[in-house]
């Protein structure tokens, strides 16, 4: 695994490997395979309605009407593009040059919005008319219950009982949109566990019901449909920053990574240029850095497991990046050194919010916050070399958190 | 499809396997062709005091017994089974201690694992066919392994003298229920209903065009599980196929604080029905 790797590797553009095919982001093997990872690990009742959403999928993404809608709804209802931001202060404090790409920016506040569309638009192609989705923070509930609501269809959220505590105001949000919130009071009571409440739902509904799930995980075509809807992400800036570098790429694409999404979608924009890709995990649901190859919701990953291989809890101060295992597709993009996987802790992610907050006047979520916290630190330690160019991707805004950051923070003050 | 990993052939084939346990299939088979309805019971294991309840079911009149080998995040099954499977791991419950307590009893019927992916995966394909053999278990179910998943521990559990058992839900079409039914061993499990498993108020339509949809595609045993609450609709269910399976309405009286006894009355009365249909 490449997380040990010290200091920078060395490009890995397509043209300066030997004899060894580039690693691409294009669709996954038979199966649903990146390298050993992935696949389609479900009870037989689910897999008819993944292969329905594999084709109906394959048909829209090479049809250029849906891609023109999911396009229209993305500029016109979603706000995108989204601008990249040369943030001068920051720059200044760390000695790199930073670029952010502002998914903070988009209609609900996040770059899950993205998947969300397409995914709603798949919905309607199927002639289903109800949408389940699990959520952590509560940003691909929010965002599930905004199209649920612009397409007219019932939705419920699954969401862990610690989440809807901790994030109170997007529990609200998703009920003012129209949807059912349905606490999970099973095992971490955290987004796993959302997780199998959601599957458990649509195994008895898979009729009328699509499940709209969040991020680059689960069984096959997930992984695939859900890194094409947020490759939008990737393409954009690439080219935004190319505009901004007199034509060149950043030295350096950084993404948090809970099971990847926004980290999938930067990514496959920047996994043909020379640009070294690092996700950041949280210490305390890092499965690159800590977990074990195994199966869970449906796909093969790396995994918090123990010797028998029940899964461990994860435990992270945002319950975005709360889960124990990781998208295959970056396992695959790990192990084969296309991508390194880091960490961050919680008190330095704490800071680094704080840290652009007070110098570029932008308050991150906590998942993205992982993202930069880990830069600070590979700044300051001389990891990342002084001068170097970073774009790091902003996947969503800190208005969620302000509340339990407010909490922290006076907290440790008094 | 890879090959198992070198380590751990090196550890598991090493020695005889010391085989015990009674075959699924022949022991079934023969059940169903003297004219009996098949009933499969399920303890799961490393609850406290479940052997007793396993021995239970099985004086009761239980042809063949499903025994749980607890996973965390058990997405196939309800709260009763949930809930069973969150206290057998609070409790301590592993493979091998499962297995272990059951080498130490005699259990005169088949046994049957049932388990999720990832536990057999990361004991290793081979070391848990052996775990099973070496405890007296014949047989396994994986629900979370469907048939494109499922060669590599089919393979090995041929190997090692366990017989896979696959299931058929109702959107299952034709073609692939065809293929299951080639590919199962010991009997086909019937999944009556589109959900996780539990106790329901009545049983789905669906379940008796499944059942004569299976019998009309396999000789195999066919065996009909979830939903299946008492002895009436233990018969609903069997009346088209070969058998049932009942498990979460005697898990619900096992962690309820019932006695074995009280377990075995259950499945007394399920016997008892399905011998008067």
């Amino acid at each position: 695994m490449s997380t040990t790797q010290p200091g920078l590797p060395t490009q890995h553009g397509p043209s300066t490997q030997q004899g060894v095919p580039p690693v691409r982001m294009a669709e996954p093997g038979a199966g649903g395979r990146f390298g050993d990872f992935g696949g389609r690990y479900l009870p037989e009742s689910l897999v008819p309605a993944c292969l329905e959403l594999e084709a109906a999928f394959r048909r829209a993404w090479n049809d250029e009407a849906f891609k023109g809608r999911y396009h229209a709804l993305l500029s016109d209802y979603a706000g995108r593009p989204t601008p990249v931001t040369a943030c001068d202060r920051l720059s200044e404090e760390l000695g790199v040059r930073v670029l952010l790409k502002r998914e903070d920016l988009t209609h609900t506040g996040s770059h899950k919005i993205n998947n969300v569309i397409g995914q709603a638009l798949l919905t309607v192609d199927m002639g289903k008319g109800r949408m389940v989705a699990e959520t952590g923070a509560g940003q691909h509930g929010v965002a599930t219950a905004t199209a649920a609501a612009l397409f007219g269809l019932e939705c419920v959220v699954y969401m862990g009982e610690l989440d809807t505590e901790r994030q109170e105001l997007n529990v609200f949000r998703m009920e003012l949109l129209g949807a059912e919130v349905r606490p999970v009071t099973s095992g971490s009571r955290t987004l796993k566990d959302a997780v199998n409440e959601a599957l458990r739902d649509w195994v008895a509904t898979v009729g009328n019901t699509h499940y709209c799930l969040g991020s680059v995980m689960g069984p096959h075509p997930y992984p695939w449909l859900v890194r094409e809807f947020q490759r939008i992400v990737g393409e954009e800036a690439r080219e935004q920053c190319r505009a901004l570098l007199a034509g060149k790429d950043p030295d350096l694409v950084v993404a948090c990574v809970g099971g990847g999404s926004n980290a999938a979608g930067t990514f496959a924009g920047f996994v043909e240029t020379g640009a070294q890709l690092v996700g950041v995990e949280a210490a305390g649901g890092a499965a690159m850095a800590r977990g074990i190859p195994g199966v869970l919701h449906g796909m093969r990953s790396y995994l918090l497991q123990d010797e028998w291989g029940q899964i461990l809890e994860a435990e992270s101060i945002s319950a975005g990046l709360d889960y124990p295992g990781i998208g295959p597709e970056h396992a695959y993009l790990g192990s084969s050194g296309r991508a390194r996987y880091t960490t961050a802790e919680d008190a330095e992610v704490l800071d680094a919010l704080q840290l652009l907050a007070r110098t570029e006047g932008i308050i991150p979520a906590l998942e993205p916050a992982h993202a930069l916290a880990w830069l600070a630190r590979a700044c300051r330690s001389g990891e990342v070399p002084a001068g170097s160019t970073v774009m790091v991707t902003l996947s969503g805004r800190g208005d969620k958190d302000a509340e339990q950051v407010m909490g922290v923070l006076k907290g440790n003050r008094s | 499809m890879s090959t198992e990993s070198s380590v751990e052939e090196e550890v598991w084939d090493k020695g005889p396997v010391d085989e015990r346990g009674l075959l699924v299939e022949p022991t079934l088979r023969a059940a169903r062709d003297s004219g009996r309805k098949l009933l499969v019971g399920y303890v799961t294991g490393g609850l406290p005091g479940w052997i007793d309840h396993l021995a239970a079911m099985v004086d009761a009149g239980a042809d063949a017994v499903e025994v749980g080998i607890p996973f965390s995040d058990p997405v196939m099954d309800g709260p009763t089974i949930q809930e069973a499977s969150l206290r057998a791991l609070q409790a301590g419950a592993t493979p091998p201690s499962i297995l272990e307590e059951l080498r130490a009893v005699d259990i005169p019927v088949p046994l049957v694992a049932m388990t999720y992916y990832n536990v057999v995966a990361r004991a290793g394909h081979r070391r848990f066919a052996r775990l099973l053999v070496e405890g007296g278990v014949r047989g396994a179910i994986v629900p979370d392994l469907p048939l494109e998943e499922s060669p590599e521990w089919e393979r090995a559990a041929r190997v090692g003298g366990v017989e896979t058992t696959l299931l058929v839900a109702p959107v299952t079409p034709d073609d692939r229920l065809a293929e299951i039914c080639a590919r199962s061993h010991g009997f086909v499990y019937g999944v009556n209903l589109m959900g996780v498993t539990g106790e329901r108020a009545s049983l789905a339509d669906s379940a008796g065009i499944l059942a004569r949809r299976l019998k009309a595609a396999t000789d195999l045993p066919v065996v009909m599980g979830f939903g299946i609450s008492g002895p009436a609709q233990a018969v609903d269910a069997a009346a088209d196929a070969d058998g049932v399976v009942v498990a979460s309405a005697l898990m619900r009286l096992a962690l309820g604080g019932a006695r074995p006894a009280e377990v075995g009355a259950a499945v007394a009365a399920v016997r008892a029905a399905l011998d008067g249909s």
